[in-house]
């Protein structure tokens, strides 16, 4: 899947838990989630499993941890879909 | 110098009313919140009706935001939010999420068992080897103060926030612990209550005990029988009450409405003791506890004008009515007018204090007792201790100065607190 299709469907995922409208707007491969979005640390899990179902894949534990940003979550997605 | 104290707003969840005003009405014509329930027959339980508050979809919205509703499954914590916010708006106040932190308001909202229905899944996933699928949900929905965290982040109080937990009593040990905290200077306000899921989970271990009524699936508005020769176990009910509490001075500085004074109460237990079990009460601990309310109060029995008793409709209330008449020291035609809630709402367990406090204060606030449903045949014994026309079956206007709401509960644990009309 390209990168451009994975962060339109990530985009939808967040999209619930952001508390920065601003930052949601400019969206881009560089935004924090907790930094630039404010999504409070604990609905990163609720966003992982949204991942999860989105995609089909399972993410383990050492990946969840580095999903803090949309690059890092683009990448283990693309990684865990080639697997 | 402790402070007075006194009610300055109210917000109830109850099955035959949401909101005040629905509440209020409901209330003065006697109307029945219990209904019969299709999903109790399917599973099996011999009692099949109870009360469940009719709160919308859209209406659930207006308390909670969409981040909030996601997962979301715990009756318990919505009626305890919607009562909560109810009465902090009631009390003059605005809800805004980037309100200062009020350190001088704090929130004591107690609960049986939290977000029973949001366990059951959990308990589900986990033995599908699905733990992971839980989410971030599950905790803040099933930890016991999970009402009070969502009501205190909605509202921003920094003063103690808490759950506590006491089984029918709770609702009136909230507020009377409130009382104390504002009378002893720990706090200007205190916003106060208790509620309880909608869930066959939470009334089906009282239908294996044999203690709801299994006779009125028929004929559910007949079910909840205070008082009744008739009467042959409780309704199961559910909702949410809350009273917002503040020091007089406060009060008067707001220039708030002020619904009644809270003039003392008493908590205690029976400690299992001298007839007490784990389900039945000690008398003379619940005597004490009347005694010591109106000490507390610093009044005289004779004042109390209207008792608004436990009273579940069970083989108990002639016996809560004998402490009455001991502990008050009066019988016959010189007893106070008596009613119950549970009449009209059946028995809302954990909520069931909040709610009935809440009815307690509409009826001194608008000086009516309102009626007692299902009780024409009032029992042979209790018609030997009161007279009968002690026990109103319609609403009846009259002059309410002092009003006594007692709450009683499985562990033998008692609460009475001894309101007052304000002037």
């Amino acid at each position: 899947m390209k990168k451009e299709e994975i962060i339109q469907k990530l985009t939808t995922i967040v999209k619930p838990y952001i508390q920065n409208e601003e930052g949601f707007k400019n969206m881009s491969e560089e935004t924090d989630f907790i930094n630039d979005l404010e999504i409070n640390s604990a609905n990163l899990v609720d966003i992982i499993l949204d991942v999860e179902d989105e995609f089909d894949i399972h993410i383990d534990n050492d990946s969840m941890e580095k999903m803090l940003s949309v690059k890092a979550t683009v990448g283990i997605i693309q990684d865990k879909m080639n697997a | 110098m402790k402070n007075r104290v006194v009610i300055t707003g109210l917000g109830v969840v109850a099955p035959n009313g949401v909101g005040l005003q629905a509440f209020t009405n409901a209330i003065k014509s006697g109307k029945s919140g219990i209904t019969f329930h299709q999903n109790l027959k399917d599973k099996g339980f011999s009692c099949c009706i109870g009360g469940i508050p009719e709160v919308s979809e859209e209406k659930i919205q207006e308390y909670l935001t969409p981040l909030q509703l996601r997962g979301f499954n715990s009756t318990s914590i919505l009626y305890g939010v919607m009562a909560g916010i109810d009465a902090w708006k009631n009390a003059g106040f605005t809800v805004d999420e980037n309100s200062p932190l009020d350190y001088d308001t704090g929130l004591i909202f107690g609960t049986g068992t939290s977000g029973i229905e949001k366990f059951r899944e959990a308990i589900y996933k986990i033995d599908e080897q699905k733990v992971r699928r839980l989410g971030s949900t599950s905790v803040l929905q099933t930890m016991a103060s999970g009402v009070t965290a969502y009501l205190s982040g909605i509202l921003g109080f920094g003063n103690q926030v808490t759950t506590n937990s006491s089984a029918c009593t709770t609702g009136t040990e909230a507020l009377l612990m409130g009382f104390e905290r504002i009378k002893n200077g720990k706090a200007k306000r205190m916003l106060v209550g208790s509620s309880s899921d909608s869930s066959l989970y939470t009334w089906g271990g009282f239908d294996a005990m044999r203690v709801m009524t299994y006779k009125h699936n028929e004929s559910p508005e007949k079910g909840s029988r205070p008082m009744s020769a008739t009467a042959s176990g409780f309704v199961p009910g559910s909702g949410g009450g809350a009273l917002v509490l503040e020091s007089l001075e406060s009060a008067l500085a707001r220039n708030a409405t002020i619904y009644a004074e809270v003039l003392g109460g008493n908590i205690n237990a029976g400690g299992q003791r001298n007839g007490g079990t784990l389900t039945a009460p000690n008398a003379e601990a619940v005597q004490k506890c009347i005694t010591n309310a109106i000490a507390d109060a610093k009044i005289s029995a004779k004042e109390i004008d209207v008792i608004n008793g436990h009273l579940t409709a069970t083989t108990k209330d002639a016996l809560e009515i004998e402490n009455w008449t001991k502990a008050l020291g009066r019988k016959g035609a010189n007893f106070p007018l008596i009613n119950s809630l549970k009449s009209q709402v059946g028995h809302c367990l954990a909520a069931a204090g909040a709610i009935e406090c809440v009815a307690s204060v509409i009826q001194i606030k608008e000086q009516f007792v309102f009626p007692n449903i299902n009780c024409e045949d009032v029992h042979p014994e209790i018609v030997s201790l009161i007279d009968k026309n002690k026990i109103p079956t319609k609403k009846t206007d009259t002059n309410i100065t002092i009003l006594a709401k007692a709450s009683f509960g499985f562990g033998d644990v008692n609460a009475c607190v001894i309101f007052k009309k304000y002037n």
